[in-house]
């Protein structure tokens, strides 16, 4: 059974720290689907439209009957551990590291074998595993088989960790702690096992209902930032950035109205001021830090979690000015994965539907709640996904998005103008 | 069971050629290959110009085919295969080069493989092995074939109650047979304790299951009889050959290989019996895959193969002479001539050519080939049956 990780000793500054390594991310085009139901959170395999063949590796044809037309299709996982080894060698640094390493294979109920890494308390082959997909360092899909029912503290195995972004005694910055969502995701990362909160209030003067109780949790340490103000920033990563673990940035303005309800541009610069430029003055000051943290031992800087909104997939027009900004942010956001990449710290977009708060008031239900919403973005950083819709209308928006994005286009159109 | 396959009436096969094989190299493939040729040249006493068929194996001749050797080589040939099946490639050569010969589309044809090993050639080509390798096996950290081989060394020794000493004691008789071999790689004796004791790799494969990558190159010489009798070489005839690729996909892991579906009908071409054979050479980048084949070339049933082990002895003067150059285990693996070496070597026994550990009165031998783990298992296996000439 897994060993509950321990907090990690203070690091010693004499020591150099890691530089970060990835495992091989090369993959071939049609691999990537794979990596695109990952990133999701979906295990996902090509099954064949004509004649049903489950296939595994990814492929251009069905292996029975030649047929092109392969769809990627969600699997249950299940499956018969056949033959498992433990590495203690291997050409790549980044497991030449990691040694020992526990690799399986793995027979699936739907039919293919696949080579996938073995949960610590999967046991001894022949037995009953679970493949799952998640994201690897190098942001690549990749399967582990995972124990049929969960162990205690199975998410603390060696090599499942490798591939999440487990909060548990992380430092963790979220940049706007104020809003109700910024209050909940406090409580939950706390929650969570995070050794530290970074808690960010802007303008101090204001004292929303709720905010003095997060100043009582131990983890949690007050911190001034306004991400409008470039010095501020600067002045704060100064100050911890080194010491980020995840960052969480859940600073968002948000006001309705397209183009045609309000003169003028000040309202959606201030909107493009805190989503998007906030974000650009943010990943100018922290991601240099974080980059050369990606292999700082077992609390190592891992993950950099974006509010976006499900908006940035297509322009809601009630709220089209705001629309755009996340349309930027989310742009900006695939910058920054490009930029992480090489040190392994996964950026995790999260779009939510209508948020239940002030702002989205005259949107009809389902509105998610902030606590739930903060407990969605905890699950995916325990995950293996970048990309998380939180809630019903994100889902909805997202089927719709993936089957014909023209098609959810005009149905937004059709929206009332003043919500 | 009768065979429809022609036989190979008067082909023969001469000149086994080995270069000594070395670690690392700063040259490329071509200028081992151009060596085997060379050599192959010198023994056969034939000018360059006579060779008008080549057909070569080679993983480290990018971006060059066979096509470009040719110009390389300054060879003018009117026959030329290119042959990507790593362990079986000296079998499926030797079919291929002995059909040409034999419908006379060539009349000399020189088989040759080989590959240099640079310090970080062989992480470079595992990378890059193959699609379903890159995309599904190469990103979960295994070392090339080492996990694979773990996998199916793990299988079957729970399958078939193999213990790591029967495997030890083939690669300790294979390191005895290369200590005679002179151009063998590894020259240290081996014991059964140093093997049982040696580093973990991939568990249960321990440091001596694994073969050692390194550089060299292997070539054979195919022609009619008559032609090798007028330069005076002695050779090899050719009684029967198999080839078979992606055998049995639907069993999960592999337990078996191809010569399981085809030994019968090597035999009955060939007109003898497994207990006729006076020598063998198996592909044996793993010592479990020795044993596949020991099994599925019909020397035991399937799943005898420990018991097997345990009742015989493999070096050359052994019950079973086996590997007799020391194999890759002992030998080094040098890329595609890794194919070749078995095949060589069994030549080299059957014809008094033998430059190692001598089998005593061998006139029959079998070679078998096993290659390309394209993904979870090895796809390519071929299987050949050799006769002293006369």
């Amino acid at each position: 059974m897994t060993r509950p990780l321990v907090r990690p000793p203070r690091k010693n500054p004499i020591l150099r720290t890691r530089v970060p390594t990835l495992p091989p991310g090369s993959r071939s085009r049609v691999a990537q689907g794979l990596t695109a139901a990952a990133a999701r959170g979906e295990f996902e395999l090509q099954v064949c439209r004509d004649c049903g063949t489950v296939q595994y590796p990814p492929r251009e044809a069905c292996r029975k009957c030649l047929s092109h037309r392969l769809d990627w299709r969600a699997q249950d996982g299940a499956g018969a551990l056949v033959s498992e080894t433990t590495l203690h060698h291997s050409n790549e640094l980044f497991y030449r590291e990691r040694m020992p390493w526990r690799l399986g294979v793995i027979k699936l109920d739907s039919g293919p074998v696949v080579v996938a890494h073995l949960h610590g308390d999967c046991p001894p082959a022949p037995s009953r595993v679970h493949v799952r997909a998640g994201l690897d360092k190098a942001g690549q899909a990749a399967l582990i088989a995972v124990p049929q029912k969960d162990t205690p503290n199975m998410a603390d195995d060696r090599q499942l960790r490798e591939m999440t972004c487990d909060p548990k005694f992380r430092k963790i910055l979220i940049t706007d702690a104020k809003t109700a969502l910024g209050q909940a995701l406090v409580e939950a990362v706390v929650a969570a096992g995070a050794d530290l909160v970074w808690a960010g209030y802007a303008e101090p003067w204001k004292k929303p209902p709720g905010f003095e109780r997060l100043t009582k949790l131990p983890q949690v340490s007050l911190v001034p930032l306004d991400l409008t103000d470039s010095r501020a920033v600067k002045n704060l990563a100064g100050e911890i950035g080194s010491r980020v673990d995840i960052l969480i940035n859940t600073a968002d303005h948000h006001r309705t109205y397209g183009i045609a309800a309000r003169e003028g541009v000040e309202v959606a610069r201030a909107e493009m001021d805190t989503n998007y430029f906030g974000l650009l003055r943010l990943a100018q000051e922290f991601a240099p830090a974080m980059r050369t943290r990606g292999a700082d031992g077992q609390s190592s800087a891992v993950a950099w979690v974006n509010l976006l909104s499900v908006f940035a997939l297509s322009n809601f027009p009630p709220h089209g000015t705001y629309s755009a900004s996340k349309a930027a942010a989310l742009s900006l956001a695939q910058c920054l994965r490009a930029e992480l990449a090489p040190s392994g710290v996964r950026v995790i977009n999260v779009f939510p539907g209508p948020i239940d708060d002030e702002w989205s008031q005259a949107l009809p239900p389902p509105k998610i709640a902030p606590e739930r919403l903060a407990a969605d973005i905890v699950g995916a950083l325990r995950g293996g996904a970048e990309d998380v819709f939180p809630g019903d209308i994100a889902q909805d928006w997202l089927a719709r998005w993936r089957d014909n994005p023209k098609a959810l286009e005009r149905e937004l159109a059709l929206t009332p103008a003043m919500l | 069971m009768k065979s429809r396959r022609a036989a190979y009436d008067d082909v023969v096969v001469v000149c086994p050629t080995t270069l000594p094989y070395v670690r690392y190299s700063i040259h490329g493939a071509h200028w081992f290959l151009a060596g085997a040729l060379a050599e192959l040249l010198k023994r056969s006493g034939l000018a360059k110009d006579r060779i008008d068929g080549l057909c070569v194996s080679s993983f480290t001749l990018a971006p060059d085919s066979a096509v470009g050797l040719t110009q390389h080589l300054g060879l003018t040939l009117r026959w030329l295969d290119h042959i990507p099946m790593g362990g079986a490639c000296g079998i499926v050569a030797l079919r291929r080069a002995a059909r040409a010969v034999q419908s006379g589309d060539a009349d000399f044809v020189a088989c040759i493989a080989g590959d240099t090993n640079h310090t970080d050639s062989f992480r470079q080509n595992l990378a890059t092995f193959s699609q379903f390798a890159r995309d599904a096996v190469y990103p979960y950290g295994s070392g090339g074939a080492n996990a694979s081989f773990a996998f199916l060394t793990a299988y079957y020794m729970r399958a078939y109650g193999a213990r790591p000493e029967d495997f030890g004691k083939l690669c300790v008789a294979q390191r005895t047979n290369a200590l005679a071999f002179p151009t063998a790689v590894m020259k240290k004796p081996l014991t059964l304790d140093d093997y049982l004791t040696a580093r973990m790799i991939a568990d249960p494969l321990r440091l001596y299951d694994c073969v050692m990558p390194c550089a060299g190159a292997d070539a054979f010489l195919v022609l009619r009889r008559g032609e090798a009798e007028k330069l005076g070489l002695p050779y090899a005839r050719i009684l029967a050959t198999i080839e078979r690729h992606n055998a049995f996909p639907d069993d999960p892991i592999q337990y078996r290989g191809g010569w399981a579906l085809d030994k019968d009908e090597m035999y009955a071409q060939a007109g003898v019996g497994p207990d006729d054979i006076d020598v063998v050479a198996a592909y044996d980048d793993y010592p479990v895959i020795n044993v596949m084949q020991i099994e599925d070339l019909g020397f035991c049933e399937k799943g005898q193969g420990p018991d097997f082990v345990r009742r015989n002895t493999f070096t050359a003067d052994g019950s079973f002479p086996f590997n007799t150059s020391g194999g890759q285990l002992s030998g080094g693996q040098a890329g595609a001539a890794g194919g070749f070496l078995g095949l060589v070597e069994v030549i080299r026994q059957i014809t008094g050519q033998s430059i190692g550990a001598k089998v005593p009165d061998a006139r029959l031998g079998l070679v078998s080939g096993f290659g390309m783990i394209n993904y979870d298992r090895g796809l390519c296996s071929g299987a050949a049956i050799l006769a002293a000439g006369q």
